[in-house]
């Protein structure tokens, strides 16, 4: 059961997004639409699991002092891998999301989840760690990709669902503030009522 | 007038934060007074002017030459990192009085994306030396710009009563969203 905990701990406890804040920035840069958000999300998670997995397995031989140097280098690492596989199988997702894709390494949840929970955990639960944490952002990010291309263009996922153009202003910088804005008021008030 | 293009263009067209949407961390963390968001701006300010230089000669005379272009990625955040790392221990020593202004916001630089997002922006746009560090620059300006605006509203919004469920956070973003639309009044202009 211990196990199941820290899968779904990223997903609502500590979502990453709706509750720690953190990772601001791909967050309102990336989610334009559904699409953007979702691949985003996939992209963090697939570094996010592997630098867990890989931080859990040298945490014994990094000293302590150069720690935060070495997770950075590891985490890039990552990055260049991915780097190299979205150019080969998604060039037109990683045409989008651009300059958000290398700046994946200064994701302050990835460092966080390796200083908070990789450098003292097994690979197993690091890994399932990851798996969580991973979900909860794309998931997150997916939510609010969805309501700005819902508004912005009446569409989800290029389905359309709303006849019309649609409001400009959510696809555009101010639309990413206030729709998480609002999913930040509705979140607390949802979670203020259950407990 | 290539040099006034960029540094109006990245002031005010695409500012760093309310349009690109990098270094938003700092934006929503330390934007509380207008003291600290002046520190914090001077600080990213600094760093950015040299990492830019740096990355620059870095990238066109050892990554472009042995064609390794793609470890662009890991070199840039190291040298970014140990950059801060030097200014830190270079500014104590030889100004202290600067150290104590900016002491406490150097370390956490190292992971303001702002920092990385330009020097791989400068690779991106082609930039010649001269033109990169503008650039820098100016966005930094741009940065400190949006801080200090925001850190004035945000001391006013402490006052006032909000909704329950708006406190914190959300009436902040609210705030950010109103910010970016005057913002947007700017694009065209360049």
């Amino acid at each position: 059961m211990k196990k199941l905990n820290i899968l779904t701990n990223g997903i609502i406890k500590s979502n990453p997004v709706f509750i720690l804040l953190l990772g601001m920035c791909p967050t309102l840069g990336t989610t334009t639409s559904a699409m953007n958000g979702f691949g985003m999300g996939a992209a963090t998670m697939f570094v996010l699991i592997l630098s867990n997995m890989a931080i859990s397995l040298i945490k014994n031989v990094i000293p302590d002092k150069v720690r935060i140097p070495a997770f950075i280098i590891t985490i890039a690492s990552f990055v260049t891998i991915l780097e190299f596989f979205m150019k080969a199988y998604v060039p037109s997702l990683y045409e989008t999301l651009g300059l958000f894709i290398p700046l994946i390494v200064v994701n302050c949840i990835i460092l966080g989840r390796a200083e908070a929970f990789a450098s003292k955990n097994n690979v197993f639960s690091s890994m399932l760690d990851g798996i969580g944490i991973g979900l909860g952002f794309t998931l997150s990010l997916t939510i609010i990709g969805a309501t700005r291309e819902l508004l912005g263009s009446g569409a989800v996922f290029g389905q359309k669902l709303i006849e019309g153009d649609g409001m400009l202003i959510f696809i555009l910088p101010p639309g990413a503030f206030l729709v998480l804005a609002y999913l930040l008021a509705v979140f607390n008030k949802l979670t203020k009522k259950t407990n | 007038m290539e040099y006034f293009v960029i540094i109006i263009g990245s002031i005010f067209v695409n500012n760093i934060i309310l349009s690109r949407f990098l270094g938003i961390c700092p934006f929503l963390g330390v934007s509380n007074k207008v003291e600290t968001s002046l520190g914090m701006g001077g600080a990213v300010t600094f760093v950015m002017a040299i990492s830019s230089a740096v990355t620059y000669i870095v990238y066109h005379y050892v990554l472009a030459p042995f064609d390794i272009k793609y470890m662009q990625t890991i070199t840039f955040i190291l040298i970014i990192a140990t950059l801060v790392q030097m200014v830190e221990i270079i500014l104590k020593k030889v100004s202290p009085s600067l150290y104590q202004a900016l002491g406490i916001f150097l370390p956490l630089i190292t992971t303001n994306c702002a920092v990385l997002g330009v020097a791989i922006l400068l690779v991106q746009n082609d930039f010649n030396l001269l033109e990169s560090v503008v650039f820098a620059i100016s966005n930094a300006i741009g940065f400190t710009l949006a801080m200090v605006l925001f850190a004035g509203l945000r001391e006013r919004i402490e006052l006032n009563n909000t909704p329950k469920a708006m406190e914190g956070m959300p009436i902040v973003l609210v705030t950010a969203s109103i910010l970016a639309m005057a913002f947007m009044g700017f694009s065209g202009l360049v």
